[in-house]
């Protein structure tokens, strides 16, 4: 579906609060490849995935994408800590709104994290796995190639493990790009690391 | 770290300038305050509580335009990121708020004796107390964030938009005068300012301008110093 | 992109439709309000009657206030805010569309509500239509001014009465120009001038506002 997008980053450099986070990153992210951060906590993991989610502002260096025209935010998923669900919203409601903002539709993405019975439920009645899992579906219901994944892995029970693999894996075969930062092992063919924070 | 390269050179200005600053400070007070008190004459309706004008009216001066060096360096620091001039701008609110509270009470203080009361909603004082909520709500936003460089990126936001709404104050704040007070009849230091009124007054707005530079130049270096203070404690606790 | 907006804005009414935008509450204070003036100034009906307009508007600015602080910080708290800028969409046309629903949601009702409720500090009949008027007219402007201290302290455990103190001087031109209106009725000059005033002052909030609140929400994204 998506072809030769590449994601680049020269000299990268993070800053928080005055304070630096990392410089000098570099790396090439290509269609169908994935890349793990691994590094220390505070090292900058969820500080980059903000970055190129557009959230923060690059201190030094670039941060290019080949072969697109949109900018790399419009081309981004971004799932971090919090979910970004309103409680007083059903399943299909919640997913409905961010279809509807960002172009997609939540007709089968109901379907891989397995909520079609929870879907007119209203959002606060879910339990922490079942909210993870309505977090993970936008990644279905919105099309984009980017995959920013904070710590994808936490609060998924073994089912909603392999559906996240699953998932995972039928993006990068569709020519999608996926930067996850994680403590567990993802099972994904074809995933190169890039440390952070350990050598700067 | 690497942000704070330039206060080096600010210090060292600064230490070298300070002493000449209060002297030239300490001079035009010298000669305002001769000015005001000796040789003005006293006004032939007032007396001599015309003279509460020296420090009156400098004050409202300077009240209004150390908002406007505020805004200023708020919008420097927005389009140049200098790093010094939220320092600059935080520093200088607390001093602008004090000449406002001087201006508010002084005029309390000139028209006790002339109207019987202690405060007139007339335009100029009402826009002055409004100036000091701006002041207020400005330094409010320094105390009530930890972080600083959030509390420096909300403070210049509300710098500037309150400088972009002073003058509609201002104006809405006269208009509602006029609304309600159709015989406009006093004027602040009388109808005319004769010039034997009017070099003191010079001197004396001169004075706290550079009462202003002084003080504003031992807070801009307290602040870098407690600055720099925090940063080596929090680089000290990072490491350990 | 229009999609996006409809989106945006049907969500904010849904929301506040089933967790309550905080019209409730703003107009529970409204009628506190109406109920603590005459205890507070005595029931002669001509004194009333001279301050109904005023105290109106100055209830209404009060009320709109009180509902600021939360006008973003859900969004901040449950991550939508991160998500919400990286649409199609510019931020500034998203600050702008929450303080638009916000407008609809809560000062439009009040605007509407309150002139009639005037009538209980013997407000005078006549005035009635421009009192309405100039409310409905300004709410918009309280609305946007308020996003910019909503935005400002969004992050901010206890931000309610900083946007008080934030907001209030930016109301106080709302507040001459909507209250003149109705008290310039009742003189030689008619109300047109303070309507018209009223009305530039809510075009400038609508650049302006959206403009602070996106930076100001940014200091809290990064």
């Amino acid at each position: 579906m998506w072809k030769d997008l590449v994601l680049e980053a020269k000299s990268l450099a993070c800053e928080r609060g005055g304070r630096t986070i990392f410089r000098e990153l570099n790396f090439a992210v290509k269609s169908g490849e994935a890349v793990e951060l691994r590094g220390p906590n505070g090292a900058g993991k969820s500080s980059l995935l903000r970055l190129i989610a557009g959230l923060n502002r690059a201190a030094e260096g670039a941060l290019t994408l080949g072969g697109a025209t949109h900018e790399i935010a419009e081309l981004s998923h971004y799932i971090g800590h919090q979910e970004a669900i309103k409680p007083a919203l059903s399943v299909r409601e919640n997913l409905d709104f961010w279809s509807h903002f960002m172009g997609g539709n939540t007709q089968n993405a109901l379907v891989p994290f397995k909520l079609e019975r929870l879907a007119d439920d209203e959002a606060a009645l879910l339990s922490e796995g079942q909210r993870r899992r309505l977090a993970l579906s936008r990644l279905i219901a919105v099309k984009r190639p980017i995959w920013l994944l904070d710590e994808p892995t936490v609060g998924l029970d073994v089912t909603a493990l392999d559906d996240l693999r699953k998932v995972m894996q039928s993006h990068l075969n569709s020519g999608g790009l996926i930067i996850a930062a994680t403590h567990a092992t993802l099972g994904l063919a074809k995933i190169s690391t890039l440390a952070i924070g350990t050598t700067h | 770290m690497q942000k704070f390269a330039n206060p080096a050179l600010f210090l060292k200005l600064a230490n070298a300038l300070l002493p000449w600053v209060w002297l030239i400070t300490l001079l035009f007070f010298g000669f305002g305050l001769y000015g005001a008190l000796i040789t003005s004459p006293a006004d032939y309706q007032q007396g001599e509580t015309v003279r509460i004008m020296y420090v009156h009216v400098p004050a409202a001066w300077m009240a209004m335009f150390v908002y406007g060096f505020m805004a200023f360096l708020s919008a420097m620091a927005l389009i140049f990121r200098h790093p010094l001039a939220d320092a600059a701008a935080k520093t200088a609110a607390p001093l602008g708020a004090v000449f406002c509270f001087l201006s508010l009470a002084t005029g309390s203080l000139w028209g006790k004796p002339m109207w019987g009361t202690w405060w007139v909603w007339d335009a100029r004082r009402t826009s002055m107390f409004v100036l000091m909520l701006l002041y207020l709500g400005y330094i409010a936003i320094w105390r009530s964030i930890d972080d600083p460089h959030r509390a420096a990126s909300l403070a210049r936001i509300v710098a500037i938009v309150g400088a972009l709404n002073l003058p509609i104050i201002k104006f809405s704040v006269e208009w509602w005068n006029t609304l309600h007070q159709p015989a406009s009849v006093f004027k602040m230091g009388g109808p005319t300012i004769d010039s034997s009124m009017l070099w003191p007054l010079f001197f004396m707005a001169l004075a706290y301008t550079f009462l202003f530079v002084a003080l504003h130049l031992h807070a801009l270096r307290a602040e870098i110093a407690s600055r720099k203070q925090r940063q080596a404690r929090l680089a000290a606790i990072r490491t350990s | 992109m229009g999609q996006s907006l409809k989106a945006l804005l049907a969500r904010e009414v849904l929301l506040a439709r089933k967790q309550g935008g905080g019209l409730g509450a703003a107009l529970s204070f409204l009628l506190a309000v109406i109920v603590l003036v005459p205890l507070a100034v005595g029931p002669d009906l001509a004194l009333l009657s001279r301050l109904a307009a005023g105290l109106m508007w100055l209830a209404l600015l009060l009320a709109v206030l009180l509902t600021a602080d939360r006008m973003f910080q859900q969004d901040l708290d449950d991550g939508s805010l991160d998500l919400l800028t990286m649409g199609a969409l510019p931020f500034e046309l998203i600050t702008l569309t929450k303080a638009i629903a916000h407008w609809l949601m809560v000062s439009l009702p009040l605007a509407l509500i309150a002139p009639p409720l005037a009538l209980m500090m013997n407000l005078d009949v006549a005035s009635l239509p421009v009192l309405w008027l100039s409310m409905i007219t300004g709410s918009l402007a309280l609305s946007l001014l308020a996003s910019i201290g909503g935005a400002i302290t969004a992050g901010l455990r206890r931000g309610g009465l900083l946007v008080s103190i934030l907001i209030l001087p930016l109301y106080v031109p709302v507040l001459i120009f909507g209250v003149s209106a109705t008290t310039l009725m009742m003189g030689p000059q008619t109300a047109t001038p303070s309507l018209l005033i009223l009305l530039a002052i809510t075009l400038l909030s609508l650049v302006v506002a959206p403009l602070a609140s996106a930076a100001a929400l940014r200091t809290y994204l990064r």
